[in-house]
């Protein structure tokens, strides 16, 4: 049944949450600390294992899938509830510092994709080969 | 004909996430004709559902003043629900499904460089930017430039630091600026910095660290991507509260 795969994501999501909450507390900050990414990680493990021993119905998958697949459309909505207004008021120091911040991090991406990816197919222990200053 | 008005104002509030699954479905139905029609998919559908988004959002702004974007029109406040934290992390969390676990492990170390260098890099640049803004206490160039990481750390660094509140509230509309750029300029982007795999994207993710930003671009650029760069991402808003008001801000008090 569908309501099986929304229920083990919401489960998963909500075990994420928690962990995330208490790794804030543990790190003495008022945030959640990677919630949703331990949750990823959980679903995705706990997925497996039922692939795995085929005890994944297709009918539990599309529980899944459904929010997956409307991903989107939310993404959409999480747009259209910004405070958009309050950005563009924010003042020249704020804009600046958006644009400036967001320019560098795009030039980072390629530079930070060459560290560690091992050229001739290294052991990959120890230390990552460097070829290129972060 | 004002009863007519005043019963559907009644049933699209009282179903009111019923109303955004409607009004956010045409949006992006139209976004993806548009798209079609006017770009020949050149720009996805799903980039310009996102600028429609945005618009909308401001649109609400300037009409009721409120902080919600379209969702505080009350008609539209489903808007809110369907586009609020809940559900966006269950649907992020969804995308990982299919997902490889070994995919993770093997650019688990670029991923966490990626972090560490995006947090560090973001509260650099923008106490560099408020430093050139005048803003020459260590105080309010750690608060913008936890701002400049996401619109989380800002205002946690600068509660934590007992910054005045216009700093906050300028830290707040750097991160919103980061985010919605993010979201509208990834897809265009993209293509210049190699963001066409699960290594990249996981990347992306470690050095953006706005989640909704993150989210969004990568929608736009290639759903496939979104879990990996998802990931890293929702590591970073915790990391950056962690180091913001700590180590980052010790740092930029012993240059200053």
């Amino acid at each position: 049944m569908a309501i099986y795969g929304t229920a083990l994501l919401s489960i998963c999501l909500l075990v994420g949450v928690v962990l995330g909450q208490l790794l804030g507390v543990l790190v003495g900050v008022d945030a959640n600390v990677g919630g949703v990414g331990i949750a990823m990680l959980l679903l995705i493990l706990v997925c497996d294992r039922l692939q795995q021993s085929g005890r994944m119905q297709p009918p539990t998958q599309q529980g899944i899938t459904f929010w997956s697949s409307i991903y989107i459309p939310i993404v959409v909505a999480m747009a259209a509830s910004q405070d958009v207004l309050a950005a563009i008021r924010g003042g020249t120091v704020a804009v600046v510092a958006g644009i400036v911040v967001v320019v560098v991090s795009f030039a980072m991406v390629p530079l930070i994709s060459r560290i560690g990816r091992s050229p001739p197919e290294s052991t990959g222990t120890s230390s990552p080969p460097r070829r290129d200053k972060p | 004909m004002t009863e007519v008005f005043e019963s559907l104002q009644q049933v699209l509030t009282k179903y009111s996430l019923v109303t955004a699954f409607a009004v956010v479905g045409a949006t992006v139905w139209i976004s993806y004709i548009a798209s079609e029609r006017l770009t020949r998919g050149r720009l996805h559908g799903s980039a310009i559902a996102i600028l429609i988004g945005l618009l909308l959002a401001y649109i609400g702004g300037v009409v009721t003043g409120g902080s919600k974007g379209i969702a505080d029109i009350e008609i539209l406040s489903g808007i809110g629900v369907m586009g609020g934290a809940m559900l966006r992390d269950l649907a992020i969390v969804a995308t990982a499904l299919g997902v490889r676990m070994d995919e993770f492990r093997k650019t688990g170390i670029s991923g966490i460089v990626s972090l560490l260098v995006g947090v560090v890099m973001s509260f650099l640049v923008g106490a560099v930017v408020a430093y050139g803004f005048g803003y020459r206490d260590a105080v309010s160039m750690t608060t913008i430039g936890g701002g400049a990481a996401t619109y989380i750390v800002g205002p946690v660094t600068g509660t934590a630091l007992g910054a005045s509140s216009d700093v906050i509230a300028l830290s707040v509309a750097a991160g919103l600026i980061k985010s919605i750029l993010v979201m509208t300029m990834t897809p265009f982007v993209a293509p210049y910095i190699g963001l066409d795999n699960s290594r990249s994207a996981l990347i992306f993710g470690g050095l953006m660290g706005t989640t909704s930003g993150v989210a969004g671009g990568l929608a736009a650029t290639d759903p496939k991507l979104v879990p990996y760069g998802a990931m890293t991402a929702t590591f970073y808003t915790g990391l950056g509260c962690l180091l913001g008001p700590s180590v980052l801000f010790m740092l930029i008090r012993s240059i200053v």
